[in-house]
Order: structure tokens, then sequence, then C-alpha cells
């Protein structure tokens, strides 16, 4: 086991283009460390870039304590499990484990223990003199998983190890996954594009974004889950991580005296001092145009709560619901053209154009208790919880008050 | 498996249809003109060669194989067949070698001038091998390799290694890269990724180049007929020249011949059909 650390690192491919850059991260010993972000993003190649597989162009990686920007892969001493899995088809499943040791010249008792071992973890015993072509997916992925573990690597490196797998499988295998890294405790560096797994394997999460000539950097955030969710530095996380997505809307705060007003839409709600402490430097922003951010969950419907605020609620006409049993999703718009940055445009990607159609309303979700009778069409009061709002500056799309992300310092200071 | 299914269960709609059917007839009909001589060089290499020219077309009374002894011991067919076999097989095996390494690294690497040497592989499929006899001979010629059964070999191989580099590169290329690469990071070096992951993953391929090559140089009378003088190198093509010439009026000997040089072909597709289509439906695929 081992720390991997990653020094300014970045990559330029031979004809020019730049697919990563200044990527610092410190993975500790153990850690649980999640690379997330959209297609395109770098994750995988900043992973393969670990593994070996792919050259640094720019910067050091080191491997506990070793620089091993020219090391051969195999001499890196780390585990990787491929999206396909990547068996070997001609080989039984006992031999595609132990491959990595026969070449390691690890006596033959030895490999058979850790085969063995590592089998009955992953509960695989049964299939050991099968062939991959044999098994079910789910199968071949603890195969794949059984190679890494065998091998007793310094780090286990996972490019989206559970995208093959069908939606049940998927959650089954993410719990596994978190009880095999709590019992071997390895360090490991996983890549996703799916931000449920990354909120719930990683212990951080580095939330990454395609780099582009005027802001050669992907990364965005990197913290634990509860604060990306809960203090995203910018639109980009601010919309990446959570789901049903956060709402955002043009609007701007109004000071009265001691109280603070969120003035969007026509609608005018209390804000919760908690929320100011939240952004310093709030005051000074006070009458200027910001983008408010409000998450689905933030809303409850005003029949529902007792004692419900009046001055935190607003008034909206339903346009659909969907029912998910233990919540309701409460889709309504909002008179106001919607937050089109760059942030939100990178992100809704092909999609930004069909929000452009829509002209000058902005959708809102909400999340509400099952039991509110609510259908298309109504007129619904819903109180919002404003101590969770989020203010973001509306050019750049940062928090405000936040340490602006790596290559964006500038942007923010003008 | 699956592919084999399909298969099966197409052909037995295509029979429901009337052009369906119209095919089977056509195909059956195709079937028969093609067996019908062959049966009756099997049957008439059973039967005295008086007998045959009493009656041209009828089963042997009994089995009799006289004609087979006599063909395989009189008219050298033994020693034909033996150098046939030997320089047909070692001409497979050291073109389909030579290849496999070529189109692996042609299939799987990008460096400098990688594409040029593709097609350098590739121009040998436009070359008509024979008009290039001349050089060829006086080549061999020179390297004193006329008349040696090394020199037919060499040549033979040559012919083979353009189409099974091109086959085998295509193949090469659409393995995962994957298996590449988590084979790196197992600690295998270029070698061991060849020799014990790439390797076995082509074997269907190896089967399919290895009987495209078989069967033209086991046919072939053009090259033994100019490189080898002497009679004891023959192959059974040119051997068969003689032999037509000493037992034009022996029938019966003449169809065991025929036959002696057909059966390994025979047993070749049996064998190979199998091997190929084993190969065409195993596949890769996503594993």
């Amino acid at each position: 086991m081992a720390k991997i650390t990653l020094d300014d690192i970045g990559k330029i491919y031979p004809d020019g283009t730049r697919a990563v850059g200044h990527v610092n991260l410190d993975i500790q010993d153990g850690e649980f460390l999640v690379l997330v972000g959209p297609s395109g993003c770098g994750k995988s190649t900043i992973l393969r870039m670990i593994a070996g597989l792919e050259e640094i162009t720019e910067g050091k990686l080191y491997i506990g304590d070793q620089l091993v920007n020219d090391v051969p892969p195999k001499d890196r001493d780390i585990a990787m499990v491929f999206q396909n899995y990547a068996l070997y088809p001609h080989m039984s499943v006992f031999d595609n484990m132990a491959f990595g040791l026969k070449l390691r010249k690890m006596p033959k008792e030895e490999i058979k223990r850790r085969v063995l071992e590592a089998a009955e973890t992953l509960e695989i015993t049964e299939f050991l003199d099968r062939k991959p072509k044999a098994l079910s997916g789910g199968q071949r992925q603890r195969v794949a998983m059984g190679r890494a573990i065998v091998r007793e690597p310094k780090a286990f490196l996972m490019d989206e190890p559970l995208s093959n797998l069908d939606a049940k499988l998927r959650v089954q295998m993410r719990t596994e996954l978190s009880l095999l890294h709590k019992r071997l405790g390895t360090t490991t560096v996983y890549v996703t594009h799916d931000q449920v797994e990354a909120m719930t394997l990683g212990h951080r999460v580095a939330v990454l974004r395609a780099v582009s000539p005027q802001r050669p950097y992907n990364l965005q955030q990197v913290a634990p889950p509860t604060e990306l969710f809960n203090e995203p530095v910018n639109l980009f996380v601010a919309g990446f991580i959570g789901s049903p997505a956060m709402n955002m809307v043009y609007g701007h705060l109004e000071a009265d005296g001691d109280t603070v007003w969120a003035v969007f839409a026509g609608n005018r709600v209390k804000v919760d001092p908690v929320a100011l402490e939240r952004h310093p430097g709030i005051d000074e922003r006070m009458g200027d145009r910001l983008v408010l951010g409000i998450r689905p969950g933030n809303f409850e419907a005003a029949s529902h709560v007792a004692g419900a605020d009046p001055d935190k609620q607003i008034e909206v006409n339903v346009e659909v619901t969907e029912m998910l049993g233990n919540e309701t999703f409460v889709h309504f718009l909002l008179d106001e053209e919607p937050v089109m940055t760059p942030d939100i445009q990178e992100l809704l990607g092909a999609a930004a154009e069909e929000e452009a159609v829509m002209g000058h309303k902005t959708q809102f979700t909400a999340r509400v208790s099952p039991d509110v009778p609510v259908t298309a069409g109504d007129r619904l009061a819903l109180v919002i919880d404003t101590a969770k709002m989020h203010f973001f500056d509306p050019t750049h799309g940062v928090r405000i008050g936040a340490t602006p992300p790596p290559g964006m310092e500038a942007m923010v200071q003008s | 498996m699956t592919a084999g299914a399909t298969s099966l269960r197409r052909r037995s709609r295509s029979r429901r249809t009337p052009a369906g059917a119209a095919i089977s007839v056509l195909l059956w009909g195709y079937a028969v003109v093609v067996i019908a001589p062959l049966m009756l060089v099997v049957f008439n290499s059973m039967r005295p060669t008086r007998e045959i020219f009493r009656d041209p077309i009828a089963l042997p009374g009994s089995i009799n194989l006289d004609s087979y002894v006599t063909a395989w011991n009189e008219a050298s067919f033994s020693t034909y067949f033996w150098n046939s076999l030997f320089i047909t097989v070692a001409s497979v095996v050291l073109a389909t070698a030579t290849s496999v390494m070529a189109a692996y690294v042609l299939g799987r690497y990008r460096f400098r001038g990688s594409s040029v040497l593709a097609i350098f592989f590739l121009s040998g499929l436009l070359l008509p091998f024979r008009l290039a006899i001349l050089p060829l001979f006086l080549l061999l010629q020179n390297l004193g390799l006329v008349d040696t059964r090394a020199g037919l070999i060499l040549v033979y191989a040559a012919t083979g290694i353009p189409f099974s580099v091109f086959i085998l590169s295509a193949y090469f290329r659409q393995l995962p890269g994957e298996l590449t690469e988590a084979a790196r990071i197992d600690g295998a070096n270029e070698f061991v990724i060849f020799g014990r992951v790439m390797f076995p993953l082509v074997r269907p391929a190896l089967a399919t180049v290895a009987v495209f090559q078989f069967v033209p140089l086991w046919n072939d009378f053009f090259f033994p007929l100019v490189l080898l003088r002497s009679s004891e190198k023959w192959t059974l093509p040119v051997g068969m020249t003689r032999f037509f010439g000493e037992f034009q009026t022996d029938w019966s000997t003449l169809f065991a011949g025929i036959l002696i040089t057909t059966l390994p072909l025979v047993a070749l597709f049996l064998v190979a059909t199998k091997q190929i289509i084993a190969g065409l439906t195993a596949g890769v695929g996503k594993i």
C-alpha cells in the first residue's frame, strides 16, 4: 500500500491537443479516491497515466516516494480493473488470476493459496475451472477484481468497472466493492461518470472537467462527498453532483435592515442567516445579479410543514409530477431566462440548445412528500429551506466566497 | 454456437419459400454433378481394368485394393506422396510462422513506416508469381537451390506470406487492446504478451490461413516442374504426368493414383472446416 502523488500532471498528445492539465492530487495511503466527470473530462487518461499505459508529458507522478514517470507498468506494482474486464479468453478463471503471479515467478503453493483465498472472498471458487465466456457479466467482473486482489499491489486502479453491469447488479457490486475496500484497505483510484457511484464509494471525490485552450485545468473540486454536495465550488460541480440536479435561477439579494431577501422571477423569500454565513463576502454583493441555487430536496409542500414561514414560500403552477413511491418530484417553470453560463453549457452538452429554445422560462424541480396530493395544473405552495441556498457569480460561475478552482483565479479577481 | 443456430434457422426458413426450394434444387443438382465423377473414380479404382473396359459405369463386385498397391509401390506414388507432404507442410509452417509475427507487429503497433511496410507485404498479393519464374529461377540457381526441396519450400513460403499477413493482421487488429494492457500491468513483456496472450487468440485464424495455403501448394504443378529435376524429389502433381504416360491403359491404377492424391485434401477439409467454423463462431468478442 502506498500514497499516490500527482504533481502538476498534464498530457498533451503528439498532435498538440491537450487532454489533461495541471492536475495536483495527494491520494492518501488507503484512501478511496473517485475521479468523476462527464465524458471527455480526462478522468480515464489520468488513470491510465497512473497505470503507466499512457505517457506523462507534464509533471511528476509518485507512487509511495518513488518517482514513476518513466517506470513501466509492470514495475509500478499496481493492479487495474478494466471496464470490459479484459480477461484472457483462452485461460481458465484460475489461470486468469494466477497469470500475473506466475510472471513474477511466485512459488506455486503461494499462487494457489492467494488465488483460492481471493476466489473465496469474491465467491467464485466454483468457477475456477471455467473459461470467461462461460461466466455472466457479474462473475466476470468478480474475476477481474480477483486478478487485481491476488497481486496484493500498492494500489488498485479501476476504470468504470461497474458500467457494463445491469442496474441492479451494479448497486450490489457497489456495496461489495465498498466492503472489499474496507477489508483490504488498499489505496484505490476509481474512475466513473456516475455521480451516484462517486458519492457512495469515495472517501474523497475529484470532479473533473474537460480542458479548454483558455482554461488548461481539469480539476474543479476535490472534497468528501458531503462537502461536494453542500458546498460546490462552482456551477459545474453544483450541476454535476446531485440527482435531480440543483435548480438554478438568476436573481439578486436585497438587504432590509437585518433581513436579507432573495428576489428571483417575481418571488421574494427571506434568506436564512446560515446561508449567508456559508458565503463569505456576500454582503458586498447585495443588489448584484447572482445565480441562486436550490436543491430539489430543499423544497417541501407548505401544507406538510408545521408552522411554515410564509416569508420562505413561493407559489407555483405544477407542470408535471413524478411519483416515485417514497418521494414525489414536482416540475414547474419560473418566469426568468434559463441560467446559461459556460459551466452549464458544458454540462448540458447537446441539451443546451433545447434549453435555449425554451426561451424565457427556467425549469425547476422540487422534491415533496409522497402523500402531497398534487397533479399537473395544480397551484402549489412550496416552502424553501433557505439555510441551504447557494449563491454563485453569474459570469464565471464560482460560488460566492469560495476558493476558485485552479485556473479560474484570474477570472474571479477581475 | 449462436451463429450456427441462426444459420440453421435461416436455412429451414428459406426452404419453405419457393425461391428457397429452387435454391435447394440448384445446390443439390450441383452437388450431384461434382460428386458423380468422384464416385466413379472411387468405384473404378477398386475394379480390375478389364472389367472397367467392359462396363465403365458399375459398382465394384468385390472390394479390390490391388491397384492402390500398384500405384503406391510400382508407380513411385509413395515417393511423390511423402515429397508433397513434406514440402507442403514445411512451406505452410514456415509461411505461417513468419506471417503471424509480422502480422502481430503490423496489426498492433504504429511506428514510422509501419503503413509502408504493410503495403509492401500486401503488394505481394498483386504479383503473379508465375510471371517472375525466370528471375526466381536465376536467383535460386545462384543460391544453389535449384533441384532442392529447400528451394521449393522457400518459394512456396514466400508466395503464402502476403495473404496470411493480410488475414492475420486484420485479426490481430480486432482483438481488444485492453487485453494487452491488462497483460502489461500483470507484468508481461512484449514477447510474453505475444506468445501467451495474443497468439493463442488467433489460433482460429491460423487454421484458416493454413488451409488456404495448403490447398494450392498441394495441387501446384508449375513450380516443382520448373525447379525440380530429379524424379525422386518430385511432388504428386509432377509425378502424375509420368504416371499418366506409363499407365495410360491401366485405368484402375490410374484412378487409385488420383484418389491417393485427393485424399489428403478431403481429410484436411473434413478436419479444418470444423476448425474454421469454430473459429468464426467462437470469436473473441467482448470477453
